[in-house]
């Protein structure tokens, strides 16, 4: 192999982005799944959304929003050849994912100890709007966190091929796609975010 | 294709979106603490909507792409958009 080896960044954006449609479309069966049944159980819904944590919420939106400026940063970084400050806002954005995912498994631990979960009997008491909003709070927000763990998994893949070299100012479409992704999730967060925490 | 060279953002750019987006949040969040009634829902899925734009534009480069790639999203967006107004007519009207 000479040093021209085959390479199509477009393709491989566009592959990324098709991906994404799919993501899209996953979550947004579910969002119209929220909104049948939050229409046909308004009050319990709202009330349910009350036990959520706004303050917690909040930051994490915030936490998860400067991660997002952090990965887009290093897409500019590493295309001005600046690797030690790409390797910076990658681990960074790795960094704040962790912190949110404690956020979140102290925001499910406290739910659980008031014994709201899937299945408790706390929460059959209440009824079905409850079990229907707290069924869709923990899928929604626990598969938005799995693919916080994949993009975490993903991102480190990347910070080791930058620290490698692999990547670098001429090829990074890699790291690119890895922000694509990333901002995937951040988007995921935007809606989800006041379609649980905020009913006033 | 007449954007073939890649488009570098600036960090200050980037920056400034994440100001904005952080206002926006706080914003949404202020404005479902006052009563509103059904409005506020409104409201926040509306700066949610600005929200994603920002996102969409600046920080995965759509605004700087081939205009191929901003049709599409537009295209699943519109999707979503009107498989949700389907069902919820369906419903409403039921």
């Amino acid at each position: 192999m000479s040093a021209h080896a085959h390479r199509d960044d477009i393709g491989s954006k566009l592959g990324m982005w098709l991906f994404i449609f799919t993501e899209l479309l996953l979550f947004g069966g579910l969002f119209i799944t929220y909104v049948v049944y939050r229409y046909m159980h308004p009050e319990a819904f709202h009330l349910a959304s009350q036990e959520l944590d706004v303050p917690i919420g909040t930051i994490n939106t915030i936490i998860l929003l400067i991660s997002s400026a952090t990965i887009a940063m290093s897409v500019t970084a590493i295309q001005q050849g600046k690797k030690k400050l790409t390797l910076t806002l990658i681990g960074s954005t790795i960094v704040l994912a962790a912190i949110f995912l404690v956020n979140k498994y102290f925001e499910w631990g406290a739910k659980f100890d008031h014994g709201i979960f899937p299945g408790s009997e706390y929460l059959d008491q209440l009824g079905y709007g409850d079990v229907l909003f707290f069924g869709l709070y923990f899928f929604m927000t626990g598969l938005h966190a799995f693919h916080i763990v994949i993009g975490m998994v993903l991102l480190g893949f990347i910070f080791y091929y930058v620290k490698t070299d692999r990547l670098k100012s001429d090829n990074f479409q890699l790291l690119e796609n890895g922000g694509l992704y990333w901002h995937l999730v951040d988007l995921i967060w935007i809606f989800l975010f006041p379609l649980f925490y905020l009913i006033a | 294709m007449a954007d073939e060279k890649h488009h570098i953002i600036p960090h200050k750019t980037l920056l400034m979106v994440l100001g904005v987006l952080i206002v926006l949040t706080l914003l949404s969040v202020a404005i479902t603490q006052i009563e509103l009634a059904q409005w506020s829902t409104a409201a926040a899925l509306l700066l949610a909507g600005i929200k994603s734009t920002f996102v969409l534009l600046i920080f995965m480069h759509l605004k700087y792409d081939m205009r191929i790639f901003r049709v599409m999203v537009g295209l699943i967006i519109a999707l979503i958009v009107v498989v949700m107004i389907v069902t919820m007519l369906d419903y409403f009207f039921r």
